[in-house]
């Protein structure tokens, strides 16, 4: 008998959707003791099938067609009371943030407490003893503390592992995990990754393991199935359907991958500076009404160096300091102190009216394709806003962004439309180039590619690769993905609590990593043992 | 946005109120200020005569009756129809215009967030009634006094919602990109900001018609609104209000336009809300 057996499932979109169903047809088991990963980019219909196994779908979707079988019991035709019962008790699941899944103004502990009582009749003192037995379990140091604890007090982690704690308190034979790790960083993922194999051997549950990331699945798949537009197109076991795909975007898939292996291509030494920062430091304002209380330092003396036509990269986790770098060198943040010399120029204390003619010369692409464009204004008029700034005639304006369009591979017909009429990889290369409209000599990409899926993702990088050998731009590249990273860096700096702990060039950062953090980042970057992008 | 029944019903009302205010000389009305001392206290439905402003006197059917002067009811009612919708969508637009102005420069000027929101809450702080009459008291009991008097205690309202607006949308990734790109402050602040917060103040601007509406009402209920010599269903009411007992329809008819109109523009302003921010729609 299997754990969870789904068999041809079904789900329904509304009238109008860009598909009729969400899922068609999808069929697999996943065994005891089994980790299956769900793998598919985003609108695949990997996060509805974990909503209609635990019979929370949206009001606007709708089962159609096929059964989920949890231990032999048939979910679809199962009562809502009876599905009550056994969310929790047989099977749970995990959400990807856990800030937004958990109460906050409730205490971690009464929150796992809740699951208990709902399903058991227990003693206080034995349910107590039995939160307490959880949280040593999902290794919280000091439980007495964190279940007296709110979500905020903690980190992203230890949220994640609150969650793990609760979903595990009834012992269910079934976990669902919807892409668990995303919003963790990287040495944490690996941390929540390596917690949940331990897990599942010693309770023998079934795991479904939703996740965009190859990386992850060859840390913890035994078998893979991979999802495209609602169907499923490949199931077999891990090694199988990594090294021997079948399908063809499977392969795709997998070779969009980018690999650690850093690239090979010489950067010329001699080319002329562009940016230049010294002591470059960050505090951010601290509270206090009448008398300031101690500054938070975002950023602590960063020396970087960035020469024309190369690329820059700044790796580091989230409050590493790396975006507020990011944010001084546009100016978009006035650093406390230090230079930031772009050419012969000293930005980093000029007013507000100094700076505005020099603008143009450092330009910034964001992480979030859909808030970066302006949802009221056309293509046409966030392309030509920038050049219209600087004196542009609005005839030259709109002929450069139709040849801007044509670089980043868009039609120029699209002119006209408006930001939510196109994808998030087609927003990307707008931003793009709405950023090389004014012809900047610096290019920032803050996490530019993270948002987006891999196989965009890797025509995103091959874009703007090209854009900077043909412009021969200087390229700050913001990221906390190593892989990507890899690829595209020729200098890499490697950011720990505002600090710069190991800068210099790629290939020697990446193959022979001085400092322990450097190492600690390379040892926890998902699937490292797995040569990806073949 | 029309497949809304809110937006249907409360539209539908609101056109019919203004096809009444518009068509008001020509649906069997007389002149509003026009009196017959032969026909005071009429009940609704009688006929009587009235005598026009050359002297003759002709017959006239009082539909909502007449009141102690022999005035028509029903035209003054329609008539005050006109009063009441100017002085609802003016009082409004005075109030967004002026919210607008101090809610963005609050909003996105730092330096003006304290100054501006301090002279805010200080208005907050005096009831709206007292400032309107306070107002009124000042200047000439006049339309645009009126207007400007109703709309001086929404201006807070407007400047708070507006301003945190502001606060969200200036952190928007498209606002830093248009800084990035050099674009001047005040094109940021109109250009950028100013149209993503249309929906909300479009919503927020209904409510004020509403009590704009209301608070007209009761400013001339009070006797500090517009002169008694300009139809308002205020005034209406006011002056039935002595003989409410013997004759209700004084007061009956004005008072069921007040809350009609009201309860219409507040459906309508619900429907916009609904249909405006999606976010809102989808938990219904």
């Amino acid at each position: 008998m299997s754990t969870l057996e789904v068999q041809n499932l079904t789900v329904s979109l509304p009238m109008g959707g860009d598909r009729p169903e969400a899922v068609s047809g999808v069929s697999f088991e996943v065994q005891k003791q089994e980790i299956l990963c769900l793998v598919g980019e985003s609108g695949s219909g990997k996060s509805v099938i974990a909503q209609a196994i635990m019979g929370i779908l949206p009001k606007t979707l709708s089962v159609t067609g096929g059964k989920v079988l949890l231990e032999s019991e048939n979910l679809t035709a199962a009562a809502p009371s009876r599905l009550r019962e056994l969310r929790g008790a047989r099977m749970a699941m995990i959400f990807q943030e856990p800030m937004t899944a958990l109460n906050p103004v409730m205490r971690c502990g009464a929150q796992i407490e809740e699951v208990l009582e709902c399903h058991r009749t227990q003693g206080s003192g034995d349910r107590r003893r039995r939160i307490l037995d959880l949280l040593r379990e999902v290794a919280l140091p000091d439980p007495e503390r964190i279940a007296a604890s709110y979500p905020h007090q903690l980190s992203g982690g230890q949220r994640q592992r609150i969650m793990i704690a609760m979903a595990l308190a009834l012992e269910p034979a079934l976990l669902i995990a919807d892409e668990p790790t995303t919003a963790l960083d990287v040495t944490t993922q690996a941390q929540i990754l390596n917690l949940i194999l331990e897990l599942q051997k010693k309770h023998g549950m079934g795991v479904l393991f939703i996740t965009h990331d190859f990386g992850v699945v060859a840390e913890i798949a035994h078998r893979v199935a991979v999802l495209r537009e609602g169907r499923l197109v490949e199931l077999g076991a891990k090694l199988e359907v990594l090294q021997r795909p079948r399908h063809d975007y499977t392969r795709m898939l997998i070779r969009s991958v980018p690999t650690l292996e850093p690239h090979a291509r010489p950067a010329d030494a001699a080319a002329p500076l562009v940016l230049q920062t010294r002591g470059l430091s960050k505090t951010y304002a601290g509270g206090g009404w009448l008398i300031r209380g101690p500054g938070v330092p975002a950023a602590t003396d960063v020396n970087l160096e960035l020469r024309k036509g190369q690329t820059l990269g700044i790796v580091g986790e989230s409050g590493s300091g790396k975006s507020t770098v990011a944010r001084c060198i546009v100016r978009l943040l006035k650093p406390s102190a230090g230079e930031i010399r772009l050419g012969d120029t000293d930005l980093a204390h000029m007013s507000a009216r100094a700076l505005r003619p020099l603008r143009r010369r450092v330009q910034i692409v964001f992480q979030d394709p859909y808030r970066s464009l302006n949802p009221r204004r056309s293509v046409g008029e966030a392309l030509v806003e920038g050049p219209l700034n600087y004196g542009v005639p609005r005839a030259e304006a709109l002929q450069r962004a139709r040849r801007l369009l044509a670089l980043v591979r868009l039609d120029g017909d699209v002119l006209d439309r408006y930001p939510h009429q196109f994808s998030g990889g087609q927003r990307q290369r707008i931003c793009i180039a709405r950023a090389l409209a004014v012809e900047p000599d610096l290019l920032v990409a803050d996490e530019a590619v993270s948002a987006l899926d891999v196989s965009v993702q890797a025509q995103v990088l091959a874009l703007l690769a090209e854009i900077r050998t043909r412009l021969s731009l200087a390229v700050l590249f913001i990221t906390h993905d190593l892989r990507v990273a890899a690829q595209v860096c020729d200098q890499v700096a490697v950011m720990q609590r505002g600090r710069i702990v190991e800068y210099g060039p790629a290939r020697e950062v990446f193959l022979t990593p001085r400092h322990e953090y450097t190492r600690a980042l390379f040892a926890a970057a998902p699937g490292r043992s797995f040569a990806f992008g073949g | 946005m029309l497949q809304n029944w809110s937006v249907r019903i409360g539209g539908s009302a609101l056109l019919l109120l203004l096809v009444l205010a518009l068509g008001a000389p020509w649906l069997g009305t007389v002149d509003p200020t026009l009196f017959d001392a032969a026909s005071r206290d009429l009940r609704p439905g009688a006929a009587g005569e009235i005598t026009t402003l050359e002297g003759d006197s002709v017959k006239h059917v009082f539909l909502m009756g007449s009141d102690s002067f022999g005035r028509d009811i029903y035209s003054r009612v329609l008539y005050g129809t006109r009063v009441s919708l100017v002085v609802g969508l003016a009082s409004a637009l005075v109030a967004l215009v002026f919210g607008v102005v101090c809610g963005l420069g609050a909003g996105y000027l730092r330096w003006l967030d304290g100054p501006v929101m301090r002279v805010m809450d200080g208005v907050m702080a005096i009831p709206a009634i007292l400032i309107a009459i306070a107002v009124v008291a000042l200047w000439r009991a006049s339309l645009p006094t009126v207007i400007v008097a109703i709309a001086i205690p929404e201006i807070p309202r407007v400047t708070r919602l507006v301003r945190s607006l502001v606060l969200s949308i200036r952190e928007e990734p498209y606002v830093e990109a248009a800084v990035a790109l050099g674009t001047p402050t005040g094109k940021i602040m109109f250009g950028h900001i100013l149209p993503n917060t249309i929906a909300p103040l479009l919503v927020q601007g209904t409510y004020i018609c509403a009590f704009a509406i209301l608070l007209e009402s009761i400013l001339s209920f009070l006797g500090v609104g517009l002169p008694p010599d300009i139809p308002t269903w205020g005034n209406i009411m006011a002056e039935g209000r002595v003989q409410f007992v013997a004759y209700p329809h004084n007061v009956f008819f004005p008072g069921v336009f007040l809350a009609v109109t009201v309860l219409a523009v507040n459906i309508l302003g619900d429907g916009l809300r609904d249909t405006l921010d999606p976010k809102m729609a989808k938990r219904v």
